[in-house]
C-alpha cells in the first residue's frame, strides 16, 4: 500500500513522513496530479495559512485531482490546515476557496482564550471513531491553531468524530467513510498520535483490499 | 477540558554538543543533543527547545545538522533558534525539522523580522525569546545571550513582539537563570498578563513546587528547564504527577 504525502512546501511534511516511517508505512511525496494517481491513500499535511495553501495547491494543479480522488473514495487524511482544506472556505482567507468536500466554513477561534491554541488538549468524543480506536479517553493531542471548523460545519451529524474546547468548542476530528481530518498534529502527539496514524493506515489498508473507489461515503455534497 | 500546561526541557548547545552554565557563563559539556532528545521524548517531555548559544555564522551548518538529528528522535514539537537574523535563517531552521523558530537579538534590532517570519510561516511557528533582568521597578530586555542591555522594558517588548507577529513568548529571567532559586513568578505574571499568546517561563527551576508556583502565581502556559533534567534531578513522570495532583492540567502519560 502506497501513501501519498501531498508536497506543497508544508513544514510538517518531514515529521509526518518520519512518524509514518516508524510505523513501517510506504510513503512517497506527491507534488503533482500524476503522482496522486498511484496512491492507495493520501495525506495532506499542513501548517500555515489557508489562502497560501489553496493558492499553492492551485498552482500545482492539485485542487481538482484531490477533489476527484477524495470523492471517489481514496482514503484521505488532512492534518491541521489539511483538515481545514476539506471545507469550502475559511475566515482566514475569505477570498480563497477550499476543496469543498464539506460545504461549511472554517472560523476564527474566539479570542476569549490565548491564541494560537498551542499545546496539548483532550477530546470530547463521539462513539465509534475508527481513528481513535485503542486510544485512552483521556489522551492528549498536540494542537497549534487559531482557526477551526465549529460544530455542525460538516453538515453531517456523524462526521464530527471528536470536538475540542478552547474558549469554545470546535471540530477536532472529521471522519466520514474514507474522508478523515484531524485539527491536531498526530505526528507531534507522542504515542497517542502514533496510534491514530496507525489506525488511519489500517483503515486505508481495509479500503485497498476492498478494491478502493466509488463505494465510500466520500463526498458530502 | 483545558489545555495542559507544558513541561519543556531545553538543550543549550554550542552548535553540536549540549552545554550548560550559570547565568550565561562558565559553560561545560552536558551530552549529545540527539541522545538527550530521545530520552526526554520517551520520558514524557511535552516539547523540546534547542538553542545554539554560540550562534556564530561559520558553524551554522553544524547546528542545522543537530536540529535534523534531534527532530528525527521526536514525536513532540521542537523549537529551535540562536543567531536567527533573517527570514532565510528561520526557513533553514524549520526545514531542518523544527516546528517553531525562536528569535531574540535580531528581533530587537529589527522588529519587522517577527512580522516577516509570521507572515511566511504562521504565528504558531514564531517564538520571541526575551532575556530579562530586573532593573529597579521593572525588567529590562537584554540581547546577545545576555551580554548587552537594551533600552526596552521587557513587558512592553513582549506586548509589541506579539503585535508584530510572535505566537509565543519564551521568557528567561536572567536573575534566576542557573541559580535554582525558582522561577521569577512576578516577571512571568507581568508578561503573561500583557500578551494574548502562550508564555514559556524559564530560569531558576529546581523543585516541583517551583513549577507549581510558576503555573499558579506566574500564570505561565509552559515551564522550561535544562540542568535539572540533564542531571536527572527531576523526572518528567514524577514532576507531572505532582502537578496534576495539585490541579494543574498535565499530560501525564506519554
Amino acid at each position: 500500500m502506497k501513501i501519498a504525502l501531498v508536497e506543497y512546501g508544508a513544514g510538517n511534511l518531514p515529521s509526518v513522513e518520519r512518524a509514518l516511517a516508524r510505523l513501517g508505512a510506504d510513503t512517497f511525496r506527491a507534488p503533482n496530479p500524476a503522482a496522486l494517481s498511484g496512491a492507495d491513500a493520501i495525506i495532506l499535511p499542513g501548517v500555515g495559512h489557508f489562502g497560501a495553501l489553496m493558492r499553492q495547491l492551485g498552482e500545482q494543479g492539485m485542487i481538482e485531482p484531490l477533489r476527484e480522488r477524495i470523492s471517489s473514495g481514496v482514503p484521505f487524511l488532512g492534518i491541521c490546515l489539511g483538515l481545514q482544506a476539506l471545507f469550502s472556505a475559511s475566515d482566514e482567507a475569505p477570498e480563497d476557496r477550499g476543496l469543498g468536500i464539506y460545504g461549511g466554513r472554517v472560523s476564527a477561534l474566539p479570542p476569549t482564550a490565548k491564541l494560537p491554541h498551542m499545546g496539548w488538549n483532550r477530546l470530547e468524543r463521539q462513539p465509534g471513531s475508527r481513528l481513535l480506536e485503542g486510544i485512552p479517553d483521556d489522551a492528549y493531542f498536540y494542537f497549534a491553531n487559531s482557526f477551526a471548523a465549529l460544530p455542525g460545519a460538516t453538515g453531517l451529524a456523524n462526521a464530527e468524530a471528536a470536538l475540542c474546547d478552547h474558549g469554545g468548542r470546535f471540530v477536532a476530528i472529521v471522519e466520514n467513510g474514507s474522508v478523515c481530518g484531524v485539527q491536531f498534529h498526530p505526528e507531534k502527539s507522542g504515542q497517542a498520535g502514533a496510534r491514530l496514524l496507525e489506525n488511519f493506515l489500517r483503515l486505508a489498508q481495509v479500503n485497498a483490499k476492498n478494491g478502493n473507489g466509488g463505494k465510500s461515503a466520500g463526498a458530502a455534497r | 477540558m483545558s489545555l495542559a500546561r507544558r513541561i519543556i526541557p531545553c538543550l543549550d548547545t554550542d552548535g553540536s554538543r549540549v552545554v550548560k552554565g550559570v547565568q550565561f557563563v562558565q559553560l561545560r559539556d552536558a551530552g549529545d543533543p540527539a541522545e538527550l532528545a530521545a530520552r526526554y521524548n520517551r520520558e514524557g517531555a511535552d516539547e523540546l527547545v534547542v538553542l545554539d548559544i554560540a550562534a556564530s555564522r561559520d558553524h551554522r551548518p553544524t547546528f542545522l545538522e543537530t536540529i535534523r538529528r534531534v527532530a528525527a528522535e521526536l514525536a513532540i514539537p521542537l523549537s529551535a533558534g540562536g543567531g536567527i537574523n533573517t527570514l532565510e535563517d528561520g526557513q533553514a531552521i524549520l526545514r531542518a525539522g523544527a516546528d517553531k523558530v525562536t528569535v531574540n537579538t535580531a528581533a530587537i534590532r529589527r522588529p519587522a523580522l517577527l512580522t516577516e517570519l509570521s507572515e511566511e510561516f504562521g504565528a504558531q511557528a514564531v517564538v520571541l525569546a526575551i532575556d530579562a533582568r530586573r532593573d529597579g521597578d521593572h525588567w529590562r530586555a537584554y540581547v546577545r545571550g545576555g551580554h548587552d542591555a537594551t533600552d526596552l522594558d521587557a513587558v512592553a517588548w513582549a506586548h509589541e513582539g506579539v503585535e508584530r507577529g510572535a505566537g509565543e513568548i519564551l521568557l528567561t529571567s536572567m536573575d534566576r537563570d542557573g541559580t535554582r532559586k525558582g522561577f521569577d513568578c512576578e516577571l512571568t505574571a507581568a508578561v503573561s498578563g500583557s500578551v494574548s499568546v502562550p508564555v514559556i517561563a524559564s530560569g531558576g527551576a529546581d523543585t516541583p513546587q517551583d513549577f507549581l508556583d510558576v503555573f499558579e502565581k506566574g500564570k505561565a502556559d509552559a515551564a522550561l528547564a535544562a540542568s535539572i533534567f540533564h542531571d536527572n534531578l527531576q523526572g518528567f513522570g514524577a514532576l507531572k504527577r505532582f502537578l496534576a495532583e495539585r490541579g494543574v492540567p498535565m499530560r501525564v502519560s506519554a
